[in-house]
Formats: structure tokens, sequence, C-alpha cells
């Protein structure tokens, strides 16, 4: 398929979390805010994008039946490049991913772009393959996070809705907003946002 | 009498699944049989166990002795990786028949975040072993329970009237949301 | 796709080398994130530390660990200019709604509360949670209170008989707060006593660099990392 066709397949047709259903451990996990869910699609594509690469260059050096472990490798290589990198330079955001940074490694669709695609196709398509079904998660995973924070904490991205229209309103103002629907920063609403969003985007992907 | 706290915790308050979201792939994957059921959460559970096991082994005498702790995703997927080999292997020579009825689940456990998410907790919160130990038999037999209770229900939904586009994954979604709910009243239990 | 053989041979020696080429690149980024790593960890502490015992920042932290219970107590001296400004501890309680809280307190010479704040929890969102100072106020009551003159020299909340509002709908969250706080200030009462006599305590001042054992840090300027071990 032609490039371009390659780099969007992830967003709609192919969303690997809407369409496809994998990495669904990561989506509900992450999700209680846009911004996670961003850092963890984000995060998730750099090994996409380095296991791809690296697979598509060695595939020919590596025994049929060694395939699978030796794929396994260079994910966990990337995923530990990744996992050191960001808890020297957002500490932060590492700690709201915890657990989810270093499970990237079985992430289903991580190993099976590697098996399905890098491991037949040349370098280039490999990256192009690896970048769009990267982003297509990260997409869907911004996506649910902004739902639920949006009817969870009454937020987008940590800003605070109500608060931020009354300060724009009057900047002196000590308002503080009531809570949302907490359910949905909960472990039930992440199954239902789910739910409802992968109904809405295979409406949408027709 | 610590180790029943850890055990009821791990099964009902901090569901695997239905609070840790870890093991969501096989849990949503089961079919509506309740035995298909029953010997996932078999096999999950010694595998579990025993790459906690293993993997607690390596990190304290082997990683940390050296400090390269930093090879903790490679050397435990690894083991992981072997053992559900190993288990294959064995499975296929004692009961034919668990095998074939298992079929494509048994390989994926590998790549069942629940096994790798439980290695890696019992480093992070410091666990010595036989609390590692204890904590992973918790959460696998919390799996079990999760994913039985969810093949009944999907057995009992099958004959319901769904509407089209929420049929399949949407609908068994909205069920384990339900189901966390419920779940959520266990919280203050320990 | 493959085209190399499955021999017994080639299967252990590819595998080797990913594995070898993969330790080696991996061994690079661990040596150049680790610096980083350490600062942020640090930075982490002082900041936790620093809204407990004001002006933390810019002083020299010690750090004592003792087993309480099973668990570790972390006593952090705070001194500017070799003066003791406050002391910081990281307590705990087991008996949250959700389990393990653990809460950073701060204390003046006098074993007065200066403020606190929780670490972690797992406590209800919307109604435990309340105890964090980024959800609510609640836990500004506990400044400048002084655990050494309220009744039974114990900090309970006013349906125990004490002074603390508990928080609406959270009561189990408020006693361990309490819990936690209270148990900080036995031990720091226990420390300035200099009383030896403190069972399992584990003094520790090693300076080595991987291991998780804790060591002293020397802040010099705020926000400089200069980690001059000494």
């Amino acid at each position: 398929m032609n490039n371009l066709k390659n780099f969007t397949k992830g967003f709609f047709r192919e969303n690997p979390v809407f369409i496809l259903l994998l990495g669904l451990c990561p989506t509900l996990g992450v999700t209680t805010s846009a911004i996670n869910g961003l850092a963890m699609g984000l995060a998730t594509t750099f090994v996409l994008i380095g296991s791809n690469v690296v697979i598509a260059l060695i595939k020919g050096l590596i025994p049929d039946k060694v395939r699978i472990p030796s794929f396994i490798v260079v994910i966990a290589s990337f995923v530990t490049i990744i996992d050191l990198v960001m808890s020297a330079y957002v500490p932060a955001l590492y700690e709201s991913l915890g657990l989810f940074i270093p499970l990237i490694v079985v992430n289903c669709i991580v190993l099976g772009r590697a098996e399905a695609f890098a491991s037949k196709n040349t370098v280039f398509s490999s990256l192009i393959d690896g970048l769009g079904m990267g982003l297509g998660f990260a997409f869907a995973l911004t996506l649910l996070g902004g739902l639920r924070e949006i009817l969870g904490s009454i937020a987008i991205f940590n800003w605070k809705i109500f608060e931020g229209i009354a300060r724009l309103i009057n900047p002196a103002t000590d308002y503080t907003q009531p809570d949302g629907i907490l359910v949905f920063v909960l472990a039930p609403g992440a199954f239902f946002g789910l739910a409802y969003l992968i109904v809405l985007m295979k409406k949408i992907s027709k | 009498m610590e180790y029943i706290l850890i055990i009821i915790g791990a099964i009902f308050v901090n569901n695997i699944v239905l609070a840790q979201f870890l093991g969501i792939c096989p849990f949503l994957g089961v079919s509506g049989k309740v035995k298909t059921a029953v010997g996932m959460g078999g096999a999950v559970l010694f595998v579990m166990t025993l790459a906690t096991i293993v993997t607690w082994l390596i990190y304290t005498y082997i990683l940390s002795k050296f400090g390269i702790e930093y090879m903790r995703t490679i050397a435990f997927i690894l083991v992981i990786a072997s053992l559900v080999q190993m288990v294959e292997i064995i499975l296929k020579k004692i009961s034919p028949s668990l095998y074939q009825a298992l079929g494509v689940f048994l390989p994926l456990i590998t790549t069942n975040c629940a096994i790798l998410g439980v290695a890696i907790l019992v480093i992070d919160k410091d666990f010595n072993l036989t609390y590692s130990v204890v904590y992973a038999v918790g959460t696998a037999l919390g799996f079990l329970l999760a994913l039985v209770i969810f093949a009944g229900l999907r057995e009992h939904i099958e004959k319901l009237p769904i509407p089209k586009a929420m049929q399949g994954i949407p609908a068994a979604l909205v069920m384990a949301g339900i189901l966390a709910l419920a779940f959520m009243g266990f919280s203050g239990l320990v | 796709m493959a085209k190399k053989e499955s021999t017994f041979l080639n299967m252990t020696l590819t595998l080797f080398i990913i594995t070898a080429v993969a330790a080696v690149a991996l061994g690079y980024v661990y040596n150049i994130t680790k610096e980083p790593i350490q600062k942020a960890k640090d930075k982490k502490l002082k900041t936790a530390i620093n809204i407990v015992v004001p002006g933390a920042d810019k002083g020299t932290i010690e750090i004592e660990t003792v087993k309480i219970e099973g668990k570790d107590l972390f006593i952090y001296t705070v001194s500017i200019d070799d003066k003791i400004i406050g002391t910081a501890i990281n307590s705990f309680s087991n008996n949250g709604f959700g389990g393990l809280v653990r809460v950073m307190v701060g204390f003046d010479e006098n074993g007065k509360i200066i403020d606190s704040d929780v670490l972690e929890h797992k406590e209800t969102p919307g109604l435990g949670d309340k105890s964090s100072k980024s959800v609510s106020n609640w836990n500004e009551q506990f400044k400048k209170m002084d655990i050494s003159i309220m009744k039974d020299k114990t900090l309970k909340v006013s349906k125990d008989g004490g002074e603390v509002d508990a928080i609406t709908a959270a009561t189990i969250t408020s006693r361990a707060y309490c819990d936690a706080i209270q148990r900080a200030w036995t031990v720091y009462v226990e420390t300035i006593d200099d009383n030896s006599q403190q069972k399992e305590t584990t003094e520790t001042e090693i300076i080595e660099e991987n291991t998780l054992e804790t060591k002293t840090v020397d802040i010099v300027e705020p926000n400089e990392g200069g980690n001059d071990n000494e």
C-alpha cells in the first residue's frame, strides 16, 4: 500500500484500539486524564517505531524458530530505553503511568506489528507503519483520557474547566469547582467509556 | 494471618482485572464457556506463581548483585516466555484434551500483562519471597474468579437482544464495568 | 522471511548476539540517565519535605531509617548552616480505608507540627482523598498542633474525643491520618530524647551511589542538584 495509506490506517480504519481491539490494558489503565493517555501513546509510539525499524533491518538474520524471542528482546530493549529516559526527564508523568511503561513490552500491538508487518516489509514502510499505528494508539488513548477527565474531574489537560472559566470572568475569584462524575476516573468508568467510544468509532470509520 | 489478608486483598479489593486492568485481553476473549475459563485461570495460576518465584530470584541474586537492574524487563519477559513454552510442552504430554481446549490462548499467556505486571509489582513493593508467592497466588485466584464470573455472565447474555452496534466487545466492556463497580464494594474489606 | 536455517547453533547464537547488543546499548543509556534519575528522585524528596518543613530545599538533609511494625519510617533532619530548622518524618498507617496511607509531617524543635500532607494512599476519590493538599484544605488544621499538650498525648478526631475535625463521611481516612502523625510524633519524641533503646533502629549513612540505602544529601543552592555526598 502507498505510504500515505500506510500511515493513516492507524487512525480510523485500522485503529489498534477501536477496531483491532489490541492494547486494551494500558488503554483502560492510564486514561484517567488526557495528558496521561497522550504520554502513554507517545511512549508506545517510540517503542513501535524503534522495534519495527530494527526488526525490519535484521529480519534476514533471524532463524525462524527463534523469531518471537528475538523480537521480544528487541522490543524489551526499546521499552527499557523509554523507561529510563522518562524516569530521568519527566518524572511526574513517569509516576502517573507507573507499571504500564514496562508493560509496553507485552502490548499486543507492538509484537503484533513486528510479526505482521516489520518482519515482512522494508525498513521505511515499517517505520511508517509503526508511526501510524503508534499515533493512532495515542489518538485513541488521548480521546478516552480526555473523555474520562472531562466527565470525571471536569478538567482537560489538567485545566479545571469551571474554575478556569470563573477566573476568566473574575480573575480574583477563589471559586473551587465541585467534583465531577467520579466513577469515570475510577475503574468502571474506564470500561464504560471505552465501550461507547468503540461503538462511536466503529460508526465513524464505516 | 497477614497472608490471608494479602490473598483476600488480591482477590477482591485489588482484583487484577477489575481494579488494576491487567489481563484484559484474555478476560474479554474468554468465551461463554466456564470450563475454558477455569482451564485458563488454572494455567495462569501455575505460570504466574512460577514466574514470580523465578523472576524474584533472578532480580535479587543476579540483577541486583551486579547492579544491572535495568535489564529487568528483558530478563523477566524472557523467563515468562520460556515458562509458557514449558507449560505448553508439559500440558501436551499430560493432558492433551486440556491442551486442545485452551488452543491459542496458551501462547497468549506470554503477553498476558498480568504475569509480567505481578512480577514487577512484587519487586517495586519490596516484598520478600514468601509475600511475593502469596501475592502471586492471590492475584491469580482473583484472575480466575473474574474470568469465571465473566464467562458465566456471557453465557447468559448470549440469548438477550442486544443492539447490533453494541454486540460483542462493547457489551462485554459494559458488563465488565458493572462487575468492576460491584467489586469496588469490597474496598475497605482489609 | 528468515533466510537463516533454524539449526540449534544458529538459534542460540542469534539470540545471544541480540541480547548482548541489547545489554550493551541499555548499559549505555543507563549510564547517561543514571544521574538525571537520581536528581529527579532527590528533587521529589526535597519538594515533599519542603512542604512540611519550609526552607528544606535550601538546607542540608540527614536521613535516618527506622523500622516499625515491619515497615519503614524515614526521619529527615533539616538544617541550614548547621542549625536544625525542623524534622520531617515519612510515616505510615495501615488503617486507611484502602489500606496503607503514607503521610509526611514536619515537626519543629518543640515537637509542634509545622505542616503535613499525604504521600501515598488508596483512599476513596471524593472522600478520603480530601486528606491531600491537592484536593482540599482539610489538613491545614494540623498546622501548629502540639500533641504533647493534648488529652492522653494522642492526636484524635473529635468523634473519639480529640481535637481533629474529621473529613465528612471519611472518618476512617481521617483516623488513619492521625494515626500516621501519632506514630511519627512518638518516634520524633524518642529521637530528641536521645533514647538509644529504640527497637530495631537501622541507621544508615551510606554514601554509595547505586544502593537503595539512605544517604546524606548535601544541597547548596535551591534547584541545583549538587550531590557532594560527604
